[in-house]
């Protein structure tokens, strides 16, 4: 497998990053900061991922920065077949309600950067494959004068039926929603409502590109303790990353379009859904 | 944004004592480090090493910090940041033929606590302590410096860090050579054992033949059977030993709530301790082991401190010089017995060469080590008086199981105190850096 991380550095995609070195693939950080970047490769070359692990800077706040960065990737690893997205930004509520900067700025990285880094990484993943792409023949200059000039005739090669054992792993979009996106709820307004928007453009590019090869997986954790909660408390449920990490991990082999972790967060949330209004009026859940 | 300290109740694996403190999770160590009183990785340390010694300065949690930041092939050597854990450790090396030159009796440590317990194994008679093999530390130091220490550059600071409870810095990077080990799996022979006598000596003599050695004490036997148990020695195993298939990482159960306090009553330890030593019904057995089953067999319960109720445990370990007879341990679980002393469980061990850690805990002799539950009104008391009777036999105990020591016991057992201290102000001048039990037993300023 080839994969692309936006968010390795930290978190639950170190995990995830950590889990797909171990097993030997290939594997090309973005992110923000250089430093932290260059330290995790390191990381994973250590833990097995080939030689070597590259990295680039890309920004979800910089829209600008998405295509070099995927660009880049594409190159240095002559084609890429999954692109997982781990980053994001949080804030508790009450910060974003008092500061306008802050709240557009989360806002911003978990609906508006996401989706459109998404959109570029979409077009990536079909144009290599050379799967039938209506968004690859309408867009213009860049993406397509690259996915001719940079990965030649011999890696064309028609995907989507590769399921397990496969040579050639379908072009995967691992893309980390939250579960606040599925119910709207008192702790996390703001924040679960660019987390609904990602998870609704998620299902919505799934429904839309399945049949043309494109597996999208969309990540629901619940709490997980990691640096981004330090400090909140946590509920009942709550994960590691390690053990959310062999979760998405099997859920990317096998192509599975929306998977929560842990586990048990699919029941919770299921729950969630049903409570009336009235109910989620008086909890503070 | 993660640099913000958040208020949480800390505590030692013992449980014992609990504290409201603030805790700093953060990836990055150096920058975290700047307002720590101290930095503590998994807290399983039994006592209040990991505790602050104030609860208006955070305590730096180094887990986020793990990642492996070289490793040479060739020679072995690994670089990795403080808050790695022996268990990722494992995990990534194990199957490849690497293991670490010493590993304590459980996974869930990081490399900065086992250079700050300067921690010791079943190898100690061979290989002696993890600070032995360690070659490089990066610091940050209580004025803020961050400081790049070995045997040739500021050896000092080195020594003192080693075994140094984390008092002399933030132990940011851990370099040390991994062992090139010939099969992951362990080739081992236990021995069911009637008293100490035979305990010692069996000790004495494994340690000859055998590169891991350790006895596991059945504490509630007494009169003739006192001191009898299992003795366990190991070595790799060799290729065609072993199976061919690395070992899988085992599933582990979790204790799910803290039990009742009548959980650990004297007739459930007495039955679990005689379960335990009935069910090696041979007198010898042999044959391979998972490396787990061998190194970290109480790793395989999760959570397992909780057994011991809301009054948490202690465990007190202290090293005994060698003498002619079997004197000195029998006198110690004598002492230990007729002081109301019942302990769960009771591991004891002989010790090589002392190491170049100034405050590192072995030294040669027998080091014995027994869980108990806390009750309030009797354990600090016969804390003491076992403490009495260390100091009567020259030896010394081990800050990292402890809670209760006095600082007069303390300072009579350690005559190392002052030079430790002596080079702490050197590189701390404010006393930036300090722990509760440096406060307890060190003489710090509370």
């Amino acid at each position: 497998m080839k994969a692309v991380f936006l968010g390795a550095t930290k978190g639950m995609g170190r995990a995830l990053a950590r889990l797909m070195a171990e097993r030997g693939d290939r594997l090309f950080l973005l992110g923000r900061n250089a430093d932290d970047l260059k330290t995790a490769g390191r990381d994973l070359e250590i833990r097995g991922a080939p030689q070597p692990v590259e990295t680039a800077y890309c920004d979800l706040l910089d829209a600008a920065s998405f295509a070099p960065a995927l660009d880049a990737a594409f190159r240095a690893m002559d084609g890429v077949d999954t692109v997982v997205v781990t980053a994001g930004l949080f804030a508790k509520q009450e910060e974003m309600e008092n500061d306008a900067e802050l709240a557009n700025r989360v806002l911003s990285a978990d609906f508006t950067g996401t989706v459109l880094f998404c959109e570029e990484a979409r077009k990536r993943l079909l144009a290599v494959y050379g799967l039938s792409n209506k968004s690859v023949s309408e867009n213009t200059g860049a993406t397509a004068g690259l996915s001719s000039s940079v990965f030649p005739g011999n890696i064309t090669r028609t995907a989507g039926q590769a399921g397990s054992g496969a040579p050639f792993p379908s072009p995967t979009l691992c893309v980390f929603s939250s579960v606040a996106g599925d119910r709207g709820r008192k702790p996390v307004v703001l924040y679960g409502a660019a987390k609904a928007g990602l998870s609704q453009y998620l299902e919505g590019l799934d429904h839309k590109y399945r049949s043309a090869g494109l597996r999208t997986v969309c990540v629901k954790p619940g709490f997980v303790a990691t640096g981004m909660t330090a400090g909140l408390k946590p509920p009942p449920f709550a994960g590691e990353p390690e053990a959310v990490a062999r979760r998405v991990l099997k859920a990317i082999d096998r192509g599975r379009p929306v998977v929560y972790a842990p586990a048990a967060w699919r029941w919770v949330m299921c729950a969630i859904r049903k409570l009336p209004r009235c109910v989620m009026r008086k909890i503070e859940f | 944004m993660t640099l913000k300290p958040y208020h949480a109740r800390l505590s030692g694996w013992g449980r014992c004592p609990v504290v409201d403190g603030l805790l700093l999770k953060s990836e990055n160590l150096a920058a975290g480090g700047e307002t720590a009183s101290l930095a503590r990785g998994l807290g399983r340390s039994y006592g209040d090493s990991s505790l602050p010694a104030d609860a208006d300065r955070p305590v730096l949690d180094t887990t986020l910090a793990d990642r492996l930041l070289s490793f040479d092939p060739a020679s072995g050597t690994l670089r990795a940041e403080a808050g790695a854990s022996l268990f990722m450790l494992n995990r990534v090396f194990l199957r490849r033929g690497w293991f670490v030159p010493v590993s304590p009796g459980t996974q869930f440590v990081t490399l900065g606590g086992m250079v700050a317990s300067d921690v010791h194994g079943k190898n100690h008679h061979v290989d002696g302590c993890f600070g032995e093999h360690v070659t490089s530390l990066k610091l940050r130091t209580g004025d803020g410096r961050i400081v790049e220490c070995s045997d040739r550059c500021e050896p000092e600071l080195f020594r003192a860090t080693i075994g140094g409870m984390g008092l002399t810095g933030h132990v940011l990077e851990v370099e040390f050579p991994m062992r090139k080990i010939p099969s992951p799996w362990i080739w081992s022979e236990s021995e069911r054992i009637e008293n100490l006598d035979r305990m010692v000596s069996g000790l004495k003599e494994a340690a000859r033949d055998w590169p891991m050695t350790v006895g596991w004490v059945d504490c509630l036997a007494r009169g003739e059977k006192l001191g009898r148990g299992i003795l366990m020695k190991g070595r790799w195993a060799t290729p065609n030993q072993a199976p061919g298939k690395p070992p899988v990482v085992k599933r582990r159960l979790r204790v799910p709530f803290q039990l009742p306090g009548v959980a650990l009553c004297k007739p459930n330890m007495k039955a679990f301790n005689l379960a335990y030593y009935w069910k090696h019904f041979q007198k010898l057995r042999r044959g391979i082991v998972h490396p787990d089953s061998f190194f970290y067999p109480l790793d395989a319960l999760d959570d397992w401190n909780l057994i011991y109720g809301r009054r948490g445990f202690t465990q007190y370990q202290c090293v005994l010089p060698h003498a002619d007879d079997n004197g000195p341990s029998r006198r110690f679980l004598e002492r230990f017995i007729s002081g109301g002393g019942q302990a769960f469980l009771c591991v004891i061990k002989d010790c090589g060469a002392e190491g170049k850690g100034m405050l590192s805990f072995p030294r040669p002799g027998i080091s014995i080590a027994m869980d108990f539950p806390v009750r309030p009104a009797k354990t600090p008391a016969l804390v003491h008086r076992l403490n009495e009777l260390v100091i009567a036999e020259g030896g010394r105990i081990y800050l990292t199981k402890d809670a209760f020591t006095r600082a007069k016991h303390f300072r009579a057992m350690e005559p190392r105190i002052d030079r430790f201290n002596q080079v702490r102000r050197r590189w701390d001048p404010k006393s930036r850096i300090r722990s509760a039990q440096s406060v307890r037993l060190l003489g710090d300023d509370a």
